[in-house]
């Protein structure tokens, strides 16, 4: 019972995921058949021992046990919908470089900032930590007009720039999680080296960053996987299509074809989604390890 | 202070300086600017000129702003404790004993995985009202079902299941808490004759309750805060503006209308509102939350 129960959620998860990907490889006109049809297939006519296709429209002019249905995905649509996006490689290639860049960002400034919280003792230093958790509570609308305001007054609008300086700026967040983990690793490690006369940035650098290796690909996963993900940052600072990140182009793609070509509408949703869940397969357990941190330690 | 201490200070100072400098650009300054914007009249273009409180007098009188904001608390109280509750049963069914827990964690989790824009173009698919795949598989059981997103009755619900799909992140949290609860803990209370229920009312959610609170107050922020599923599938707020939500309407006041100081004051309001459910949702839940340690 339990188990039937746990299978039925599980169904519900995943075929929207199958649907996206099964109307990605069909033709246009088993997008819209009724009933649906979830394995996409080609037509055949029996003749002679020989099969050849047919198209599907010309399904009433042939008796109905000559006809044979054969397992036939559409992999060409993948390239269809990239042609029918005409932008797609482009977004990928800014899609790209915002996250390389966003990931270096995040993981440089909010170490740096994460061992000034917790590893060196300086007056004040709890107080300010405080201030910062703080900040987390600020909700992005309230800040959006004025920091839109900044980067206008820097000319940066219609630029990548808006979408991954920032990140060079150590988010509260970030922060906060490496800096929970930075309070786990012994104190006598780095007093041993200060006493050897190792400055406080070896100290960071050598022996800390190397023992967080886990919590900085957490970070570092993470951070990606909002870059890739962001919708509102593009859709608010990029003007020009040349700069459009994947998520912003997919948008744009279905604003300009939606509604009608929901094969390609859905190959371009799956190579937007699949390098993610990829990703997520090749990382689960540092993944999973993450998302209970954020949790417990919240 | 000593020397050592002031060494330390500059040391902790110079590690910290990435922080500080995006706290001042990005938080102090952008706060200060937002409560100066919001009682100005400003459209980027010209300086803000001081308008008083009139932006937040126009928000009285907006039955717009009160559609969006009715919207917005519609959405956040179905689909919140939904989620919160769906997301609990399983990972208690997960915690249990069962073949390939594994591998049922991640298909649960995987839709929170897919990226919000492509998403929202598979449940624009899925909510179709001619060939969408929920109204075929609502006509297996012989009921007809509505235009989704193009009735103005539907579009809310139609969102609020989305969120549904994607609370394998709340799901997750919560295992991980739940593999923390001691063993010993349901023992003794099997010992004692204790029922499932029992266990689950007394044990479970008592030893978990501060990830419960976490995931409220999460949730809280972020479903007041909902746009990019909301902004790409039903554009300006969908028929009748059914679900034009509080920050879709923001945005827009922002950037279509060009109202930025109107933008900046309904900001403000929707943290104020965030600031009190939260301290609601604080007091009421604070006598139940037990702290290891306390």
């Amino acid at each position: 019972m339990l188990y039937l129960l746990l299978v039925l959620g599980a169904v519900t998860c995943l075929v929207p995921l199958l649907w996206m990907i099964s109307t990605g490889l069909k033709p246009i006109e088993q997008t819209m058949s009724l009933p649906p049809t979830w394995i996409p297939y080609r037509l055949y006519v029996e003749k002679n021992g020989t099969l050849t296709e047919i198209p599907q429209a010309d399904i009433d002019k042939y008796p109905a046990d000559k006809i044979v249905k054969k397992f036939a995905p559409r992999w060409e649509n993948f390239a269809g919908a990239i042609r029918a996006m005409r932008i797609f490689w482009t977004c990928l290639r800014n899609t790209l470089v915002l996250c390389v860049l966003t990931v270096i960002g995040t993981v440089a400034s909010s170490s740096l900032a994460a061992y000034g919280f917790a590893r060196v003792d300086w007056r004040g230093r709890d107080k300010v930590f405080m201030v910062c958790l703080a900040t987390m509570m600020i909700p992005f609308p309230v800040v959006m007009v004025p920091v839109y305001c900044l980067f206008r007054w820097l000319g940066w609008i219609g630029t990548l720039k808006p979408l991954w300086v920032g990140s060079f700026f150590a988010g509260a967040f970030n922060v906060f999680l490496l800096r929970q983990f930075f309070l786990t690793i012994p104190k006598d490690l780095a007093e041993a080296a200060r006493i050897d006369g190792c400055s406080e940035f070896r100290i960071f650098w050598q022996i800390i960053l190397p023992l967080c290796r886990p919590a900085l690909m957490v970070v570092a996963l993470f951070q990606f996987m909002y870059t890739w993900n962001d919708f509102l940052g593009p859709l608010i600072y990029l003007t020009k299509q040349e700069d459009y990140t994947l998520a912003l182009g997919l948008q744009f793609f279905q604003s300009e074809h939606g509604g009608t070509e929901w094969h390609y509408l859905m190959a371009a949703s799956t190579l937007v989604a699949l390098p993610i869940i990829i990703l997520f397969f090749f990382t689960q357990k540092t993944f999973i390890e993450g998302i209970s941190m954020t949790g417990i330690k919240g | 202070m000593t020397r050592g201490e002031k060494r330390n200070l500059g040391i902790g100072l110079a590690f910290i300086s990435p922080w500080i400098i995006g706290f001042l650009a990005f938080t102090v300054f952008p706060v200060c600017a937002s409560i100066f914007y919001s009682f100005c009249d400003y459209d980027v273009l010209s300086k803000p000129v001081w308008v008083g409180t009139l932006n937040y007098r126009d928000m009285v009188t907006d039955t717009v702003f009160w559609q969006s904001l009715y919207n917005t608390l519609y959405y956040a109280f179905l689909s919140l404790p939904f989620c919160l509750i769906i997301a609990l049963l399983i990972a208690v069914m997960l915690n249990q004993e069962v073949k390939g827990r594994s591998i049922f964690r991640t298909v649960y989790f995987l839709p929170s995985l897919v990226p919000v824009v492509a998403s929202s173009m598979v449940w624009l698919w899925i909510l179709n009202g001619n060939f969408g795949l929920l109204n075929h598989a609502l006509e297996l059981i012989h009921i007809k079902g509505p235009q989704w997103l193009a009735d103005e009755k539907w579009t809310k619900p139609s969102l609020i299941l989305m969120a549904m799909w994607g609370c394998g992140n709340t799901m997750v949290i919560y295992l991980a808490a739940l593999q923390d609860v001691p063993r010993s803990l349901y023992e003794s209370a099997e010992i004692d004759g204790a029922n499932p229920w029992v266990k689950f009312r007394h044990i479970t959610v008592p030893m978990i309750s501060p990830v419960i609170y976490f995931n409220l107050i999460m949730g809280i922020i972020g479903s007041l805060q909902v746009f990019a599923q909301a902004y790409i599938m039903l554009g300006g707020g969908g028929p009748n503006r059914s679900a034009l939500f509080y920050t879709v309407y923001l945005y827009q006041n922002a950037f279509d209308y060009q109202q930025m100081g109107y933008a900046c004051a309904m900001a403000w309001v929707l943290f104020v509102i965030i600031l009190g459910l939260t301290w609601l949702a604080t007091r009421t839940t604070r006598r139940h939350i037990y702290y290891e340690g306390e």
